[in-house]
């Protein structure tokens, strides 16, 4: 294990070095290769690194790598934690890395920059490694940054477009803002516990006092709503959508949003010791979930509405964190990533099929046309809408049947929002699948193709874990579950208390109910319409007026703050401080050359004064 | 007559030496007239000498009227003429503003000063000075033999300088007072340049040589 | 008793004082040098009262010098009267004025 586990990080490391230093002299069926294939070596290395685990007798193994840090009493090793949780992302992770590697051979054929993509794939696959595999926070912080510092490159990865550069810079100042709270939360424990790995915060949870812990638990929400886009800084991710499809499906998808929950299920024995924090996260995250599935309902483009679906889809991740139900969280994390993954890249063959229309109203009756794409879109429809036996049913009922064991009032807006999931979903499918073919102004009679093989098997493959993912976490199966196989890891919670049989069909029941509801509801309504006022409020399509409020609040000071330092400080104050000593020493010059006029008796003048004063001087003296 | 502390000769000299400078002075500064101006400052000199005379300065009494007022002064008279300034030409109005009020002031604030210390100061009742080249005045040997002494061996050095600073002078006014000499008919008299072809290449010291303009002959 | 030599140093006093009020306020180069000799004179009359107070024959010495000097230096500033008449014709000071900043 203790080779294998630093394989699975430095593999893609290694893809990203090759790539660089020879790229130029590869062509790029070969780096898509190297790249594709680098990552899919390290998800073999995962899947046995997983069986050595399960054979392990403690389920936790410490590699270490090299001590990063001595300094004092500051210890700092570049070290990895396996155990279940860290297994468990991992193999997520590099499993659907290496589908979206594959698929991206064939979507970005034809780029110039396709190198620099892949460079940037395996890089990020690297950094998202480090920091699920890091035992300490300093060394998960690297891996934070560098996920952060990748999402804006391939965000901005058509840079010379203006939108794209915007958004790769929002992406990052957003993530950034949240790197404040895992600072804070890093400092906070280092002067409470005086160390940074897990397992020595989590065994010396007693030094943190009640206040200590909820200020902990607070900075990591800050952090996890960063990077996770959730309120109150969720505004990136739609904006994020400027990427290319295959980095939406990865990065805004299935991986990089995932950390915030990650770090919050990591530190989860110092988010035992607040309640108020728990509330407070989910809290956060009930209402993230509500409002992005409001606005999704009235987005036209059709990556958009996928971006505030997953905004919601981890606001339901970090409800169950909020709520205590970690397991359930990881369970929804992991099917998640598996049908949001299925639904971008879907997305992402019917835009290349369209030649890069990614409007829904230009769309429709692309059923006939896209016979691979089609079966599998609606697999994932069906998965994230909540139909029995998709894996979405089973993931979703359980954070909200963990959800009712807490929280009534959440559970109720859950509901809400799973009924408004399936709606907008239904309306995606209908308006970009069914219906007349509008987009016959856009591809101009041209009939739209199929994708190639790389692009539909990824596809396919993710369809069918979709179909079997609820078997994952199966309620009546605890014994073989990945709660159960998450256990020791979460074995510092006290585990929820088991409901009836009979409330948890009731609860089962009227989550498929509220599926159909928002399905039937969808159907009916954007059969035959294409635009509603009534059904896509302005108010939802604008983001609530986020982005307007926060321009306000902080953009406008911001810029006038700048303005006025620009024309105050920086011309007047300082300009003129440097010019003013010149004009000033210009201007006195100018004064004094007027005592010389050139006349002689004012010159004797002047001596006489002088004299005068001297002898005043004296005759003071004396006396 | 009078039953003075003083005796009555000294101080009918001293009145009228007096009175004799301080006419004179005024007389220099406030007539127009430049050669009244010159005949006042001979009064004041004669003053001066009857001044010395009384301090026991008999040959210097007899260097100012010779040197001063026969020498000097001639020379200024022989330059008023020479320049024919004599008559009266200035006007009343001073340009410089405040010019006569400050340099007023200046100087009655410094007289009135270095009288205060004058008389304010230990030295004026006599005491004998520390210098120890100092000879005694008015003993034994007479003023003109003492003088002599002086001059001749303890401050030799500064005579035979001064007799070097003469000849300088002698030489120095000579140059600056020489007149340029008539152009050659062969040199051009109209140059537009602002070269210096048309005045002599030796030129004495006639410090306005680059023309502004046109060149024209200075001859007076 | 002699005539104190404060007395002397009063008149030397008020000749300097006159003397200067004159460079000052008058403006033919030819009554300035005029002016000039005056305070001279002042000078050699303070000189002279000293010599007679301090029994120094030093300060009549300095007299001696300070004529010779003061010819010298009339001969040659009436020089450059001359000298500057021709050009100008005019001995006022107050027209050489060229040298200003």
């Amino acid at each position: 294990m203790s080779h294998l586990a630093p394989l699975i990080l430095v593999l893609p490391l290694l893809g990203f070095l090759l790539v660089l230093m020879n790229g130029r002299s590869l062509n790029n069926r070969m780096v898509g290769i190297i790249a594709t294939g680098v990552v899919g070596l390290s998800f073999l290395a995962t899947c046995v690194a997983f069986v050595l685990l399960l054979h392990d007798h403690d389920r936790e193994v410490t590699v270490n790598l090299f001590t990063w840090i001595s300094v004092d009493t500051l210890h700092v090793p570049a070290a990895l934690l396996i155990d279940p949780l860290s297994i468990t992302m991992c193999l997520f992770v590099t499993g659907i890395s290496t589908l979206i590697h594959w698929y991206s051979t064939a979507y970005m054929e034809g780029e110039k920059d396709f190198r620099k993509f892949f460079l940037y794939l395996n890089l990020f696959v690297f950094s998202m490694l480090t920091l699920v595999l890091a035992n300490n926070l300093v060394f998960t912080f690297v891996g934070w940054e560098g996920v952060g510092v990748c999402s804006y490159w391939l965000v901005s990865f058509y840079f010379d477009r203006d939108a794209a550069a915007s958004a790769g810079k929002k992406a990052f100042i957003y993530n950034r803002i949240g790197d404040v709270g895992l600072l804070l939360a890093m400092f906070l424990l280092f002067v409470h516990t005086h160390t940074l790995t897990y397992l020595g915060i989590f065994s010396s949870t007693s030094l943190l006092s009640p206040t200590i812990a909820t200020l902990v638990v607070l900075a990591l929400l800050l952090a996890a709503t960063g990077k996770s886009a959730q309120i109150p800084l969720f505004n990136w991710l739609p904006d994020a959508m400027e990427g290319p499809t295959p980095v939406s499906a990865l990065i805004h998808a299935a991986t990089m949003v995932t950390a915030g929950v990650y770090l919050l299920v990591r530190m989860s024995p110092v988010l035992a010791l607040s309640s108020s924090g728990r509330m407070t996260i989910a809290i956060i995250g009930g209402l993230t979930a509500f409002v992005a599935a409001t606005i999704a309902t009235a987005q036209k483009d059709i990556k958009k509405v996928l971006a505030f679906s997953t905004v919601s889809q981890i606001g339901y991740m970090v409800l169950a964190v909020g709520v205590g139900a970690y397991g359930a969280a990881l369970f929804l994390m992991v099917s998640h990533a598996f049908f949001k993954a299925l639904l971008f890249l879907g997305s992402g063959s019917v835009i290349h099929s369209l030649g890069g229309e990614q409007d829904m109203r230009k769309m429709g009756g692309l059923a006939k046309w896209l016979p691979l794409t089609f079966p599998t879109f609606l697999v994932g429809w069906l998965t994230i809408s909540g139909v029995p036996p998709f894996a979405g049913f089973w993931s979703k009922g359980d954070v909200l049947t963990n959800v009712f064991a807490h929280n009534k009032p959440l559970w109720a807006l859950g509901v809400v929002t799973a009924i408004l999931t399936a709606y907008y979903m239904t309306r995606l499918f209908v308006l970009t699948f069914r219906g007349n073919e509008r987009f016959r102004e856009v591809t101009h009679q041209h009939d739209p193709h199929e994708s190639p093989l790389a692009m539909t098997a990824p596809l396919l493959i993710l369809a069918v874990l979709s179909v079997l993912g609820g078997l994952l976490d199966l309620p009546w199966a605890h014994g073989f579950s990945l709660t159960h196989f998450l256990a020791p890891t979460f074995g510092f919670v006290a585990p929820i208390g088991a409901q009836s049989t009979g409330l948890q069909t009731g609860l089962a029941l009227v989550d498929f109910a509220a599926a159909l509801i928002g399905l039937f509801a969808a159907f009916t309504i954007w059969r035959n319409t294409v635009e509603s006022t009534t059904f896509e409020k302005p108010f939802f399509e604008h983001v609530w007026r986020w982005d307007d409020a926060y321009d306000a609040m902080f953009g406008r000071p911001l810029e006038q703050l700048a303005q006025v330092s620009n024309d105050v400080v920086e011309n007047r104050i300082i300009d003129g401080a440097v010019e003013g000593l010149g004009g000033s020493v210009q201007r006195s010059g100018e004064g004094i050359r007027k005592l010389q006029a050139g006349m002689v008796r004012q010159y004797a003048l002047a001596m006489v004064l002088g004299l005068t004063v001297i002898v005043v001087y004296l005759v003071g003296r004396v006396r | 007559m009078f039953a003075t502390a003083y005796a009555l000769p000294d101080l009918l000299v001293f009145a009228a030496a007096a009175l004799c400078i301080l006419t004179g002075a005024i007389g220099v500064i406030a007539m127009q007239n430049p050669v009244h101006s010159a005949l006042s400052l001979i009064l004041c000199l004669l003053g001066v000498a009857v001044a010395f005379l009384e301090q026991n300065a008999d040959f210097l009494a007899a260097a100012e009227v010779i040197v001063y007022a026969g020498a000097i002064v001639v020379l200024f008279l022989f330059v008023i003429m020479f320049l024919g300034v004599d008559g009266s030409r200035h006007p009343h109005v001073e340009p410089l503003v405040g010019q006569r009020w400050l340099a007023a002031l200046g100087v009655a604030i410094t007289v009135a000063g270095v009288i205060t210390l004058m008389v304010n100061s230990d030295w004026v009742s006599g005491v004998m000075s520390t210098s120890t080249g100092g000879t005694g005045l008015a003993t034994g040997s007479g003023n003109v033999t003492q003088l002599g002494d002086s001059v001749f061996t303890t401050y030799l050095l500064a005579f035979e300088a001064t007799a070097g600073l003469l000849i300088i002078a002698v030489v120095g006014a000579v140059l600056l007072a020489r007149r340029e000499r008539p152009a050659d008919p062969d040199v051009e008299d109209d140059v537009v340049d602002v070269d210096v072809e048309v005045v002599d290449v030796e030129d004495e010291g006639e410090w306005w040589i680059i023309d502004h303009g046109t060149s024209e002959e200075v001859d007076s | 008793m002699t005539i104190p030599a404060s007395w002397f140093l009063v008149l030397a006093a008020l000749l300097f004082g006159v003397g200067a009020f004159g460079v000052l306020t008058r403006r033919s180069a030819l009554i300035m040098f005029m002016c000039i000799e005056l305070m001279l004179n002042a000078v050699n009359l303070t000189f002279v009262t000293f010599a007679r107070s301090l029994s120094d024959i030093g300060g009549q010495t300095t007299v001696f010098f300070i004529m010779v000097v003061a010819a010298a230096e009339v001969t040659v500033g009436l020089g450059i009267v001359v000298a500057v008449f021709r050009r100008r014709e005019s001995t006022s000071v107050d027209e050489l004025s060229e040298l200003q900043g």
